[in-house]
Order: C-alpha cells, then structure tokens, then sequence
C-alpha cells in the first residue's frame, strides 16, 4: 500500500505547487488565448475547412488545446531537473518507495496540471464561441487530454533524467514542443498538404491528440478516433517505459 | 547492540578508490563521527550506507538490514540529512514536513510535526515558505524532517557547513538533544575538529577512503601525547614539592620558572591542581592538550588544510586522467 501512498504523495505535491503559482497559470494562458482570437479570428474569413463544417477558430480550438497540455505537460517532467538542483529529488530518492512509484507519481501530477491547464483553454474556448460539446464529447476530450498530458510528462522525465541543468530547457522548446506542435495539424488540415508534410504530420504523436479532442469537441475529425486512441496509447506506453528507464538510472 | 556493522566495505569510481577496505561498528545510542578532510570518503561511505551509492566489495548492515537487499528496510531505519539542502523551498516548513510524512506512510502524525517543530523552534515558522529561511533554519528543519519517520539511525553529513559560529553551537545543542531525547543513534561527518570532538562519543579518523584511527576522542588524542599543565610561579620548589605528595601527579618537571605537570585529562584536572597549590603564589596556570588536529597530523605527517588541497590535486589529476 506504500506504493498508493508514494503515487499520491508526488501528484499532491505538483497539485500544491500549481495552485500556489496562480502567475504561472495565468502567464502560461496566454499564448493560447492569442492564438485562438487573433490566428484563429484573423484567418476565420480567409479559411474554409475542407471536408469538415466548422469554421477556423472552431477547428484550431481543439489544436490550441493540445498546445497548452503539450506545454504544460512537458515542463512539469522537465520540472524533475530543478528538484535535481534543489536536492528535493534525494529526499524523495532516499524514502522507503520504489523509482516507479515516484515516476509513476510525477507523471500522474504533471498530465493533472496540464489537463487543468487544457481545461482552462476549453472555457476560453467556449467562451469565444466555440460550441458547447455534448457531455459524451467532453468525456472524449478529457480522455484524450489526458493520454496527451501522461505521454508529454513521461517524455519530459526522459529528457530531465539525462539533463543536468536547465540550460537545455531551450532547446526543448525550439527543436522538441515548437516541430511536435506545428506538425500536429492543430493549424491546418491533414490532407491536401505536401507529402513529406504529411507524413511528418503521422508521425507526430500530438496528431492523434489533436484529432481525437476535435472529434469530441466537434463531433468530427480526418482521423478515426478509435485509431487515435490506439495510436496516442501506444505512444503513452512506449515513453512511460522509456521514461522510467532512464529515471531508474538517474545517479545523485 | 551494533546497529551498523560494516566489513571491508570498497568504493572505486573508475580507477579512483573512494572508500578502501574499510570496516567498523557503530553502536546503539552513540554519536559516531566521521573526521576526515574534503574527499577523504566520508559522504561515499555515508551514500553507501543510506542505500544511494552501491558498495563496489564488502558488506553493510543498518540496523540489521543488508544495504543491498533490503534498501527499503535500511531506509525506514534512517533519517538523512544531506550536505546540500533537499528541501522543496517553494513550499513551507509545515509543507515539506507533511510531504515527508507521506512518503514514508505515515498516517496521523499532525501533533508529531508540530512537536518536532517546536523542538527546532520553528513551531512559529511552520506557515512561512522555507525559500525565507536562513541557512541554519533550513538545516534545523532538515534534522526535524530526517526524525519525523522516527528512525532509529540519522545521518548529518557536515550538519554544520557553512554557518556562522554562533549557529553551530546552536545546532550542536540540538543534534545532542535528539541524541539524548529522542534516543537516536547519530552519525556525522565532518571536517571540523572542534565538531568531531565536541560532539562525538567516538570519532573515526578517515583520509584516502581508509579509517586511520578510531576511539574516544580523548584516547585518541591520548594516543599522540598526554596533556600538560605548565605552572608559572616565583616558588617552583614548592610548588613542586606540594605536588609530589600526591599520588596522581607523578610526573614533574621545573625549569626557570614553571612547573610542566604531566597527566590524562589535565582539562578535567586543573582545578583540583589549582587547589592543592591554595598558598603557593602562581604567576600564571596554561594547559596544553592534545588536538584531533595532532592525531590527525600524528597518522597521516599532515594537517587536514594540507591534505584537502592535495586531494584537490588529486581529483583534477583523475579527471585529466579519464578524459
């Protein structure tokens, strides 16, 4: 039962933590709500969906979702270098639990702040006229948000288990979130695009994210929901053995 | 009882020999204190022991439980605190209290908390963020935390590095104050002397990863020479004369104009001394005792200063090495 115990324990301390830093959830809202009025009202007349009946803001709606959890998500398990650098992560790898327990914790704790964080940007989104989803549609979104929010955690403690520093966070950003993001079809449509585009668009794990919240968002999506949920579930598996891989080897 | 018993423990990173083939027991209600220059393999042995670092040879128990296969148990014995702090500075004293507690899986230990925080007199503190604490509270709520799970074992690796005078003394105090009260067995690192013979029962001298000497911190200083009171007076004849008649101070020696007595614990003595002598006129009474200094220059032919410089050298020396 100390496993339970140790699992709780790590998602309560991110849920405190997120609470406490209400700069941080206001600050990190803001990229999302600009994309949204400005992008997506600013290309809502120049742009017709082709194959769906939603208008622009409507389509990227579920994208700029998925943004802000890829975001949040990512940091929380990039948060693991700084308790590296506070020395929090030896109290925590000194206590009678398991590595699994703790990774299993962290990542749990980081997709529940992304996932809040998404749901913050679903309000907005509803608030600037994107329709209200039926209550079966928001379960399916939440699910998805979820599967994006555990994958880009899991990936996050990868990468914070090789890093010694923050000076990497960057470079992250640039050549990891920025590519994941823009190649995930929250922006444009997937068909009609270049080949190479699109097939980089089928490798981005964030694509079936994206496309499994538009389809309980708008009822509607290029890809089958089921195959996204595969997809985006294989993907969750693979980076949650890879992230406890490299967190078992992390040396203090 | 021995609550920490280790046999021919070995450490190598590489071709560097951290801790080399070293072995003693440790125990039940005794501060044990690693004395020993930066490098010397003390927070290796102590990483080892605390389940962090595996042994490279030999063997370690900790309260009975096998430092290898029983890293859970070894773990719920101990209380650690680190050299560097491991506190999460953006949440409060009580916070980081509350954590701990739940990871050791703790159920109601509210009143536990609180009343180790008013043992560290941070009771009045526990609401604020620790990241506004000075660097001597942050260590006191380290100790208070390393206790909470009530382990029979804490660790304090240089529990006083980087404090001002005034709070070590301060933290002495407390770490002796656990010890008594709490009855836990203590073990520490230091580099500072007066640490290591203030506050330890016994003082394990460590330098290269080899334990050079252990014992009482006055056998040890026994060991390189006894102590000496040197009496200044107008009268030595006399004064040599009132001491001859008793028995415990058999070892005189006069030259112009003082008087060396040579005994164990001359400190503990002096008084007494210094009565005896009621009517014969004293200039002046000095002592000189023995420091853990002199044992450690007597075993190694250096001073711990000396020898954390060349362990510097050492390092830089392994580093360009394995590049």
């Amino acid at each position: 039962m100390s496993g339970m115990s140790a699992i709780y324990t790590i998602w309560y301390r991110n849920v405190l933590k997120y609470f406490r830093m209400k700069s941080r959830i206001i600050g990190s809202l803001g990229m999302p709500f600009f994309f949204l009025v400005i992008v997506g009202f600013g290309l809502n007349s120049a742009i017709a969906v082709p194959g769906m009946q939603v208008n622009y803001v409507e389509f990227i709606a579920p994208g700029i979702i998925s943004m802000s959890i890829l975001f949040s998500s990512m940091f929380s398990g990039v948060q693991l270098v700084i308790d590296k650098q506070i020395g929090f992560l030896k109290e925590t790898l000194v206590a009678p639990v398991s590595r699994l327990h703790l990774m299993i914790g962290q990542t749990l704790g980081g997709a529940t702040t992304a996932v809040m964080q998404g749901l913050l940007v679903f309000i907005i989104s509803i608030a600037i006229g994107v329709g209200l989803p039926s209550f079966s549609g928001i379960l399916i979104s939440l699910v998805f948000m979820f599967l994006i929010g555990l994958s880009f955690t899991s990936v996050g403690i990868a990468f914070a288990s090789r890093m010694e520093d923050t000076h990497g966070f960057q470079l992250i950003v640039n050549f990891v979130l920025f590519p994941v993001f823009f190649l995930s079809g929250a922006l444009f449509p997937l068909d009609r695009i270049p080949d190479w585009l699109s097939f980089l668009t089928y490798i981005d794990p964030l694509t079936y994210g994206v496309e499994g919240i538009r389809y309980g968002m708008l009822a509607d999506s290029q890809l089958n929901p089921l195959l996204c949920f595969a997809a985006l579930s294989g993907f969750l598996v693979i980076v949650l053995l890879l992230g406890s891989f490299l967190f078992n080897k992390i040396k203090i | 009882m021995e609550l920490i018993k280790v046999e021919h423990l070995t450490k190598r990173f590489g071709d560097l020999v951290a801790v080399d083939d070293i072995s003693f027991s440790i125990r039940k209600g005794e501060i044990f204190g690693f004395l020993g220059p930066n490098g010397a393999g003390k927070t290796t042995t102590l990483s080892i022991l605390s389940t962090l670092l595996s042994p490279t040879e030999g063997s370690a128990t900790v309260n009975g439980y096998d430092v290898l296969s029983q890293k859970a148990d070894v773990r719920r014995s101990i209380g650690v605190v680190f050299q560097d702090p491991t506190l999460d500075e953006e949440l409060t004293a009580w916070e980081n209290m509350d954590i701990h507690r739940r990871l050791y899986g703790m159920k109601k230990s509210r009143e536990k908390i609180d009343e180790l925080l008013t043992l560290v007199e941070l009771d009045n503190r526990k609401k604020q963020l620790v990241k506004n604490f000075s660097g001597g509270m942050k260590r006191r709520l380290e100790i208070a935390r390393g206790l909470l799970h009530e382990p029979s074992i804490l660790f304090l690796d240089e529990p006083t590095l980087g404090l001002d005078p005034q709070t070590r003394n301060h933290l002495w105090d407390y770490i002796r104050n656990m010890n008594r009260e709490k009855q836990v067995t203590i073990i520490l690192t230091t580099h500072y002397m007066d640490e290591a013979e203030k506050l330890s029962d016994r003082v394990a001298i460590i330098d290269r990863g080899r334990i050079i000497a252990l014992d009482t911190p006055s056998a040890l200083k026994e060991r390189v020479g006894k102590s000496v009171i040197r009496i200044e007076s107008s009268e030595t004849e006399r004064v040599k004369d009132k001491l001859a008649r008793v028995d415990w101070l058999n070892n005189l020696s006069s030259h112009n104009g003082f008087v060396d007595v040579t005994l164990q614990n001359a400190e503990k003595r002096i008084v007494e001394v210094i009565k005896i002598l009621n009517e014969v006129p004293i200039e002046s009474v000095s002592l000189q005792v023995p420091t853990l200094e002199d044992v450690f220059l007597n075993y190694t032919g250096r001073t711990i200063r000396e020898q954390e410089a060349s362990v510097k050298d050492r390092m830089r020396q392994h580093r360009k090495v394995s590049r």
